[in-house]
């Protein structure tokens, strides 16, 4: 070459806009159809890449939830009596129609949600379309679920949902309640309506019966509307910790049912005898993986003491071939902040970092002027005392601490008020095992981090929540048993 | 076996953390066992991960001209014939008749009697002349008949020499073995750039891939390789992005830079430019370039030359419009 040294620059690969046709404002749904809000209120969606105004949403008030708790209420005499495999040819629709249209919500959750479309594509909407054959599959077959012969449904199930992962998310949540015979009002993240709505659509094309799904974009009020309504017989939600304690104690004294997916302080335990290149592959996938906008993000890194430096100047390195910028480009690797308030607190609790003498090293990366923009931060010199150390900060920061023997990972491990999730990093089987064991997460991954299957249960210990969603486990949260 | 005079592999490490780690099989085999394992899932989702990443427009034409530029045009056929070779040296040197701004191969890569011929046929075009030797592909032969092969090369001219490792010898465990035959190999070599092929196919597991790349660098080759092409499984992106991972650790402890070539089954530009995604992002933009890293190849460089007409004329030509050879 004339120019040995000239760089690989990767010219820009954007993934097509036109394959999605977002309307100019969307209704609530209910019962079927899309309607306008009790007192016609609307906000505006907005992409956090561009601070551009995608759509403006009907707002969802306390009457607009009595409606659709009516109407849910209403089909679930229908629904619920149908046979099960009846009910899982309507899922089985479902999930086709989300493989057939996954190019279009891929773009559209990336243009609402932030994140990379090489996110969206190759994780989210197949980990959607894979919940819900999944759930399909259980439908006619809940006899055999191990609750005995003929498990009941609940009713109406109140469903609230983060702006994390929305689509995802709404099928954790959608899949098993229709597939025990539930029917349901889900309430999308304020910041991320878009993909639900378009869910709605896609029930309507496989002609899913009316009042069975009802989609209700709103603010805090409503999801408290919600989760309060005395004919929900079923609450689930995914989000803050704060958020969820409210909802315990509405719930409270009530015959709900309630499963909680809360915040997390994950830990991601290196041990000197790992697997190093892979090792440093999984915390950056651990914590980095949706801008760190994950409940069970490996936020903490726990490494082995005698390997400290070399592992950090391998995840150094590394970080620095991320390539930050516009998330419709199929090589962006970390996308946007998905809300202007979701950047005031990850740059808030990093300079609480800072202030209490943590040492802070960023990514170098040049960050676009408009939008939401965090650059990939890691925080040495953390103790267990430090805040960044504690609490959740939902963003691309990690925190380092180090350890010297395998009790000392393990009670530094659990010593949090959450307990969501755990990597182990280690070429000893039987570390793994003996590890695991103590750990107090609802999930613990081995030599791996941030995997996800319909089949395998997920939830938490402590302030991460209650209940487990996922897998034959799953399908408790949504029968009378 | 050298024992008096340090082999140059030996002396290159002088003053680096790995100047005693050949002292003794025992020393050697400790070491190779010291060296971080490889999770195979997660190497290989790395790889796969990096084979996401879309390269268009002007990064696609950059990488290209890269990649005809890295090619080690091959042909090691008991068939080769003398016309064979020159037809081999005359599309190295052109690839691509109708277009002369196109690049020259890095090399024609021959068996050793065809060294004279080959060299004959690139000239001064600054293409080279890569030879295997040391009984390629097996290597199943004494050592000293396997320094011949080497020798006979140089001496006809070879600038580059492609041995095999002893796999026998490496899958029983006698790493020093290894180590002593690429180091004598590497002094037959002379001025010659030596690269060794380890036939990752044979070794199996991606641990033996690692072993097997440090032992190369340690006893001083200019090149580790993955393959002959002989055999089932050849060049993958995972196996090269491990000998990437090698290379780049090897520099950063000792300064040394080694070159990498993944060989055999590579042979659609697609495939070619996740490769140098892989150099890129593992090894980073030092090793882009052909005196650091090559493609075994003999049908990649005609897709390459389809894709890069494709990018000039907006058009797709097909196989009548590149040479075969």
């Amino acid at each position: 070459m004339a120019n040995p040294k000239s760089i690989f620059e990767y010219a820009p690969a954007p993934e097509s806009r036109s394959v999605v046709d977002i309307a100019p404002s969307y209704g609530l749904f209910i019962d079927g159809e899309f309607t306008e809000a009790a007192d016609g209120k609307v906000f505006k969606s907005v992409s956090p890449s561009t601070e551009e105004v995608l759509s403006e949403v009907a707002q969802a008030g306390e009457a607009d939830v009595d409606r659709a708790v009516k109407a849910a209420r209403k089909a679930f005499e229908k629904w619920s009596a149908l046979p099960g495999a009846e009910r899982g040819k309507y899922l089985f629709r479902i999930a086709r129609i989300i493989q057939e249209r996954s190019r279009e919500l891929a773009v559209l959750e990336t243009l609402d949600n932030g994140k990379p479309i090489k996110e969206t594509r190759d994780a989210d909407l197949p980990l959607v379309a894979a919940h819900f054959f999944y759930y399909a599959g259980w439908a006619d077959k809940l006899d055999h679920a191990g609750y005995g012969a003929n498990p009941r449904p609940l009713g109406v199930a109140g469903q609230v949902i983060p702006w994390n992962f929305p689509l995802l998310m709404l099928a954790w949540k959608i899949a098993p309640a229709l597939a025990t015979g539930n029917t349901v009002v889900l309430k999308p993240a304020e910041t991320t309506p878009l993909s639900a709505l378009f869910f709605a659509d896609i029930c309507r094309q496989a002609g899913l019966p009316k009042g069975v799904v009802n989609i209700l974009p709103g603010y805090g009020d409503a999801g408290a509307a919600l989760t309060a309504h005395p004919d929900v017989n079923k609450v689930a939600f995914t989000g803050s910790t704060a958020v969820g304690k409210q909802i315990a104690r509405t719930v409270a004294g009530t015959d709900k049912k309630l499963t909680l997916e809360l915040g997390g302080k994950g830990a991601n335990i290196v041990f000197d005898d790992a697997p190093i290149d892979q090792a440093v592959e999984g915390i950056v996938t651990g914590i980095f993986f949706n801008q760190g906008q994950v409940c069970c993000a490996g936020s903490r890194l726990l490494v082995q003491e005698s390997i400290q430096d070399e592992l950090l100047d391998s995840l150094k390195r590394r970080l620095a071939t991320l390539r930050l910028g516009d998330p419709l480009d199929k090589n962006t690797d970390i996308g946007a902040i998905n809300s202007a308030e979701q950047l005031a607190r990850i740059t808030a609790l990093a300079e609480t970092g800072e202030a209490e003498g943590a040492e802070r090293w960023s990514a170098p990366c040049e960050l676009p002027t408009s939008g939401y923009w965090f650059a990939p931060t890691l925080f040495t010199n953390v103790t267990q005392a430090h805040t960044v150390a504690r609490d959740e900060i939902f963003g691309p920061v990690l925190s380092v601490l180090s350890f010297r023997t395998p009790e000392e990972a393990v009670a530094k491990a659990n010593n949090t008020q959450y307990g969501l999730s755990a990597g182990i990093w280690t070429e000893k089987g039987s570390r793994i095992l003996a590890v695991a064991n103590k750990l107090r997460a609802g999930v613990v991954w081995a030599n791996t981090f941030n995997k996800f299957d319909p089949t395998s249960p997920f939830g938490g210990y402590k302030e991460s929540g209650f209940g487990r969603e996922g897998g034959r486990h799953g399908l408790e949260a949504y029968l009378d048993v | 076996m050298p024992t008096t005079t340090p082999p140059p592999g030996k002396a290159a490490l002088t003053g680096t953390p790995f100047a005693d780690v050949t002292a003794s099989a025992t020393t050697l085999r400790r070491f190779l066992h010291g060296l971080p394992g490889v999770d195979t899932v997660g190497l290989e989702a790395r790889a796969a991960a990096l084979g996401t990443r879309s390269i268009k427009t002007t990064a696609k034409a950059y990488a290209i001209d890269l990649a005809i530029s890295m090619i080690d045009l091959t042909t090691l056929e008991g068939a080769d014939t003398a016309g064979k070779v020159r037809a081999l040296g005359a599309k190295a040197v052109h690839p691509d008749p109708t277009d002369r701004t196109t690049p020259k191969t890095a090399a024609v890569c021959v068996y050793p009697d065809m060294v004279a011929t080959a060299k004959e046929a690139v000239a001064d075009s600054g293409v080279k002349v890569a030879s295997v030797a040391t009984a390629f592909p097996a290597g199943r032969a004494a050592l000293a008949v396997k320094l011949a092969d080497v020798r006979d090369a140089v001496a006809a001219g070879a600038d580059e020499i492609d041995m095999v490792i002893d796999r026998g010898a490496f899958l029983a465990g006698d790493f020093m073995k290894v180590y002593e035959e690429i180091v004598a190999v590497k002094e037959a070599s002379g001025q010659a750039r030596l690269k060794v092929i380890f036939e990752t196919g044979e070794l199996s597991t991606y641990d033996n891939i690692r072993r097997a790349s440090w032992i190369g660098m340690l006893a001083g080759a200019d090149f580790i390789k993955t393959s002959t092409g002989k055999v089932g499984v050849n060049a993958t992106p995972a196996n090269t992005l491990l000998m990437l991972e090698a290379v780049r650790d090897f520099r950063a402890q000792t300064g040394v830079q080694v070159g990498v070539k993944p060989a055999g089954g590579i042979r659609t530009s697609k495939d070619a430019l996740k490769f140098l995604v892989l150099v890129n992002e593992t090894a980073g933009a030092d090793w882009l370039d052909n005196h650091w890293f090559r493609f075994g190849a003999s049908s990649l460089l005609n897709d390459l030359l389809m894709q890069r007409q494709k990018l000039a004329t907006g058009r797709y030509s097909g196989p009548d419009y590149v040479t075969v050879d």
